[in-house]
Formats: structure tokens, C-alpha cells, sequence
């Protein structure tokens, strides 16, 4: 795989990023799915256990983390960003020292439940207060109380910042930082786009590593001109013909979380079989925050995060997959049963029989290496593409 | 001209030699832990029974957990290509194949002797042949003699536990109990069963309904999985070799 320069780039960013964490005078620990924009024109910095958790996974560090929570009586059948994080508190370290600790706790339902009780223990270890912004899940449509149930603790929330930095919000200053967020969306959108070419410029594994802009600086300027960057080098890669891997011949959607500590074996393994993992359902779903309107920000702030990609029904999933297996014109799906994430993996068999293309299901976890048997994946995996 | 198929499983390898459309030879092995030179001395030993020479094999493909490691072959293809084909071979009228190995099973739906779909049990020997081989142990009783011993059975026993670990010491508690074997045993074939009949739900059954590996030759668990999905369910008289046979068939093919 032809690596993309910008991954140099977003090491440093990122590096930046969690050390700024340890100087900032309130620091709130935050859900991925959570409306951080709020946050930032608060002054309050977020902190993101999962992104830290998708750290753990990438250097393969899942089950020695997870150990120390579940010496403490955690399950193991439990989330591995959830042990990972409550395993690093106890440990007291982690692959950066640790994460600063925080002022609040800010957690938002619309990616999985697991998050509440997870923040709950977190609040009790840290004896600092939890703000749960409970979204109402749409099954079908949204619907006007949906919306307002939400803005309405918006408000609350943003009483409950206020509160505890004694700052109170600047309207204008949140709508900077929203259309900042719209406009760190929208260029993160046109380069995950770009794989549309054939061959594609770019893999999804390309999108999973560089995605933590978009997940924790959503909002700055960093974000924008992280992606800006991306978008030249990848728009100079089409202009250029230079693809990410050689010979494609087969293109591929990714479902759900990725693995991280089997990045590499996953991404060698499609190369060896002229196989492109294009795009996936899991980075796209950032793409879905970019309809946040400058006139009303906080009302369409909630609309936004109300229809994240967790939060709707399966046959909204479907439609969205099918989405992208048209836009992207893949030949199949691979689909990770990630036994961390019940929300993303249940339904899975459901949608696949929904799909208008063939797809496979591999049993795996995307952090805890324990979960992945490496002859089991490679066999299932074979099997698919030599079927295709 | 002639072509070989090696078929590396977890417990077993096998090899089959085939010239156009007819089974030569072959022969079927224990693994040992060096696995290239299991596949060496199982290729070398259905070379002999065939009286045949190496140069004489036009082409070799391997198949199964060890198809990697086989140095000498020219292509691996994955078990669940190779049974689809091997079964089609055999039974053209095939259109589900369900393969119980020695640690995985499979259920593959097949057209004109392609794959269509397959599911894969996850990762848990329960629908497994180690699960008989636990069993077995347990009973001390020899794996190959379960299916007959079934079959003497007037009624069956439930194991309720769908974890091998666990449907062993449910077993052992049956036996302090004072439980007929046999009819311990052939609780065992079902709930080996229903694992399979499971899987195959997920992939759906069609007629003919092949049954290929090891765990084939034992009729407590073929009649067990006939009652579950019900329907009748075809046995090749050498199960144990379908996947290797798919190999050579592909290999032919080229």
C-alpha cells in the first residue's frame, strides 16, 4: 500500500493534540458521537477515550489494558475502548502517559448505550459530574418531539458548562465553531470521495488512520487544514494516476469499527489478492455532521446528531450501505462482527441480506487481540474473493 | 494427464491423485506438527499406492488450514472452494454441502458446483469434530465407534450446553448418574447437530444435501442432522477426501 504523506502530518497533530489536553484549565472526557462543538466554544477540551481506545488497539496493547479492568471485576464480554480506558485509569499510564483528567464528563447515547454506564464509572472514579445527553433512537422517522427533547437538553447542557466554568457561551463564537466543524466535515467528505476514482487513490485503511482529526478537533481550524492537505495530495494522486495499491481488480466496502491491531496483516492481505478496500460505513458516518446551519445552530446541532449512523433504523442502514456500494461501485462488502460493538454488529446478518451485492462476516474485536483467529479470518476471507 | 490434490487439515491430510475424471489413488494421514513434511510424505505415500512417479503429476493444488504450506503445490485454494467442487464431482446434483472437520464446520451453498454462499461456525470447537474427540474421551470410548453406538440408542439423552468444555462435564455427570452410554452418545450427535443445523439455516438447505469430512462416517450424527433439517442426507463413500478432491479437480482445470 502506497502510503499517504499526510499520515506524517496527522502523527503530529495528533501528538499536539493530547498534549495540549494536559494544559487546558477544564477538559470534559467526551463520546465520539457527542456535539463537540459546544465544547470548543467553551473553552473546554475535549478528551476522547475512544479515540485513545483506537490508540491502545493500533499498538496492540487492547489486552494488557483491558487486564487491569478486568482484575477489577469488569467483564470481558464488555466494550475494549470501555475496558481499555477504565483498564489505563487503574493502571494509571497508558501508550501516552495517560489522559488528562477531567473537569466533566460528557456522554451522548446516539452510539451505543454501553457509553452511560461506562461515563457513570468514570464520574464515581473521578468524583467529577456526568452530563448524559439521552437521544431519542429513530427507528423510522424523525420527528418534531424527537428534535425538541433534544435541543431542549442542549440548553441544559450548555447551563451545566456555564455552571462549572463560569463562562457563559458567546453565540457568535459558536457559530464559528460550527461552521469551522460544517467546513472540517465537508472537506473530510470530498477526500474520503475520492476513492471513487479507479483505481481508487486511497484505502480505507488511509481513512481509518487518518480520521482522528475529524473525531477530536472537529471545529478548529486544524481540522480544516488537515483535510484540505489530504484533498491535494489525494486530487494530486488522481491527476498523476497513482493508486494506492497496484492491480485492483476487485473494490470493496469495510462495515464497522476497525481492527486496529491488524491494520497492516488486513491491509497486505487485500493487496496480495488485487483487492481495494475503497471506503466503509465507519469513517463516513463523520460526514453526516456537515448539515449544521449557521442561522440556527443549536436546533440543527440536534437534528444532526440525532440521525448519527448508530442512532437510526436498519433499513436507514441499508440504504445508506447501498449508498455507498453504488457511489464507490464495489463488488462486495466485509463485514466485521466486532463482538466489542453490539450496536454496529447486531443486524449485520439482517442487512446482508438486504444487500444488492455479495458480502462476508468475520468475528473479531477492535481491540482486544484475543478475539482474532488469524487461520479462521484468512480462510473466510479467501473464500469470499475467490468466489466473487 | 494427471493431477494431485492435498488437502492439509487440522488432525488429518489427505491427497488424492486423479487422471481426467477418475480417482486414482489416495490416502489420508495424521498431521504431525511439521506440516510441510506431512503433506510431503502424504503426496509421497498416494504417489506409491498409485505406482505412480512424481514427474508423472501434470499439476498439484493444496486446500485446508495447512494449504500454505505446501511447498511443492502450485495454488492454494481455500476448503470451502474445494469441498463445493470435490462434492459436485462426486454428487452433480449437489446443492448444499456441509463439511464437519476436525476444528471447523461449514455449510456451502452450491450452483453447477460453484459456491453460492457458506457460513463458518465462530470461534468454538462445540459442531466440531474435536467435540466428538472430547466426548469420546470422556466415555473412553474410541471416536471412530460413537456413530454406531448411537444407533443402538432407544432414546437420547439432551446436552443441554452448546460449549464443548461444558457439554464435557455434563457428560461426565450423566455417566456418574448411571446413564446408558449410548444414550449419552447419541445426545452428543444431536446437540453436535443442531450446531450444524443452525449454521445451515443461515445459508439455507436445498437438496442434495452432501455431508463431507470426518465426522461424516459417523451415521449417529448423520441421522441426527437428517431429523433436524429434514431431509435425507447423501455421504460420499469417502468423505474424509472430498476437499482433496476438489483440489485435484481444480488443479486439472488448471
Amino acid at each position: 500500500m502506497r502510503k499517504l504523506k499526510i499520515s506524517e502530518k496527522m502523527r503530529n497533530l495528533m501528538a499536539g493534540y493530547y498534549m495540549l489536553g494536559h494544559s487546558a484549565e477544564f477538559r470534559a472526557w467526551v463520546t465520539s458521537g457527542a456535539p463537540v462543538e459546544i465544547l470548543y466554544a467553551m473553552d473546554v477540551y475535549p478528551v476522547y477515550p475512544e479515540n485513545h481506545g483506537a490508540l491502545i488497539g493500533a499498538a496492540k496493547l487492547g489486552s494488557h489494558y483491558s487486564d487491569f479492568a478486568e482484575r477489577m471485576g469488569f467483564s470481558r464480554d464488555l466494550c475494549s475502548y470501555a475496558r481499555c480506558d477504565i483498564g489505563c485509569v487503574f493502571a494509571g499510564t497508558s501508550p501516552i502517559g495517560g489522559l488528562p483528567k477531567p473537569s466533566f464528563l460528557f456522554a451522548c447515547n446516539n452510539i451505543c448505550n454501553t457509553v452511560v454506564k461506562w461515563y457513570e464509572v468514570l464520574s464515581r472514579i473521578f468524583k467529577v459530574p456526568l452530563f448524559v445527553l439521552d437521544m431519542p433512537f429513530i427507528r423510522k422517522e424523525l420527528k418534531e418531539y424527537h428534535l425538541l427533547y433534544v435541543e431542549e437538553q442542549l440548553y441544559d447542557f450548555i447551563r451545566f458548562v456555564e455552571k462549572l466554568t463560569g463562562n457563559p457561551l458567546d453565540d457568535s463564537k459558536l457559530r464559528n465553531v460550527a461552521m469551522r466543524s460544517v467546513e472540517a466535515v465537508k472537506l473530510y467528505g470530498d477526500c474520503l470521495k475520492m476513492a471513487r476514482y479507479k483505481p481508487s487513490p486511497m484505502t480505507c485503511f488511509d481513512a481509518f488512520i487518518n480520521m482522528a482529526p475529524i473525531v477530536c478537533l472537529r471545529g478548529t481550524e486544524y481540522a480544516v487544514n488537515f483535510y484540505r492537505e489530504m484533498k491535494e495530495e489525494l486530487e494530486e494522486r488522481v491527476k498523476n494516476g497513482v493508486s494506492a495499491i497496484d492491480n485492483e481488480r476487485i473494490r470493496l466496502l469495510w462495515d464497522n469499527i476497525p481492527i486496529w491491531y491488524r491494520l497492516r496483516w488486513l491491509s497486505e492481505f487485500f493487496e496480495s489478492k488485487n483487492a481495494c478496500l475503497v471506503a466503509d460505513t465507519y469513517t463516513n458516518a463523520w460526514t453526516g455532521f456537515g448539515t449544521i446551519k449557521s442561522t440556527d445552530v443549536i436546533s440543527s446541532l440536534a437534528e444532526v446528531y440525532t440521525v448519527s449512523y448508530l442512532n437510526i433504523g436498519i433499513d436507514r442502514m441499508v440504504e445508506i450501505i447501498k449508498g455507498l456500494i453504488e457511489f464507490y461501485e464495489v463488488d462486495g462488502v466485509v463485514m466485521h462482527s466486532n463482538r466489542s460493538c453490539k450496536p454496529y454488529s447486531f443486524g449485520q446478518y439482517e442487512i446482508q441480506k438486504k444487500l444488492n451485492v455479495p458480502s462476508v462476516i468475520i468475528e473479531a474485536d477492535m481491540v482486544d487481540e484475543r478475539a482474532f483467529s488469524e487461520a479462521q479470518i484468512a480462510t473466510r476471507l479467501e473464500a469470499f474473493l475467490e468466489n466473487l | 494427464m494427471i493431477s494431485a490434490g492435498i488437502d492439509i487439515g487440522s488432525l488429518t491430510a489427505k491427497c488424492v491423485l486423479l487422471e481426467d475424471s477418475r480417482i486414482l489413488a489416495y490416502s489420508v494421514q495424521k498431521v504431525r506438527p511439521k506440516l510441510e513434511e506431512t503433506a510431503e510424505e502424504v503426496f509421497q505415500e498416494t504417489l506409491k499406492i498409485a505406482g505412480l512417479k512424481r514427474e508423472e503429476v501434470f499439476r498439484v493444488f493444496s486446500t485446508g488450514y495447512g494449504r500454505s504450506r505446501v511447498r511443492f503445490a502450485e495454488k492454494a485454494v481455500t476448503e470451502i472452494t474445494c469441498h463445493a467442487v470435490g462434492a459436485h464431482f462426486l454428487i452433480p446434483t449437489v446443492r448444499t454441502v456441509i463439511d464437519i472437520g476436525g476444528q471447523d464446520s461449514k455449510v456451502i451453498a452450491v450452483e453447477n458446483g460453484r459456491v453460492l454462499n457458506f457460513a463458518m461456525n465462530d470461534k468454538c470447537s462445540a459442531g466440531t469434530g474435536r467435540f466428538l474427540e472430547v466426548m469420546a474421551a470422556a466415555l473412553n470410548l474410541k471416536v471412530e465407534k460413537l456413530g454406531e453406538i448411537a444407533l443402538k440408542a432407544s432414546k437420547k439423552i439432551t446436552i443441554s450446553s452448546t460449549c464443548t468444555v461444558f457439554a464435557e462435564s455434563e457428560v461426565i455427570s450423566y455417566i456418574s448418574a448411571g446413564e446408558r452410554v449410548e444414550e449419552i452418545v447419541a445426545g452428543i450427535c444431536d446437540a453436535i447437530a443442531s450446531r450444524i443445523a443452525a449454521l445451515a439455516s443461515r445459508v439455507g438447505v436445498r437438496e442434495d444435501v452432501v455431508l463431507t469430512g470426518g465426522v461424516a462416517k459417523n451415521l449417529g450424527v448423520k441421522k441426527a442432522l437428517e431429523e433436524k433439517l429434514g431431509v435425507k442426507i447423501k455421504v460420499p463413500e469417502e468423505p474424509q477426501i472430498v476437499g482433496a478432491l476438489g483440489a485435484a479437480v481444480l488443479a486439472m482445470r488448471g
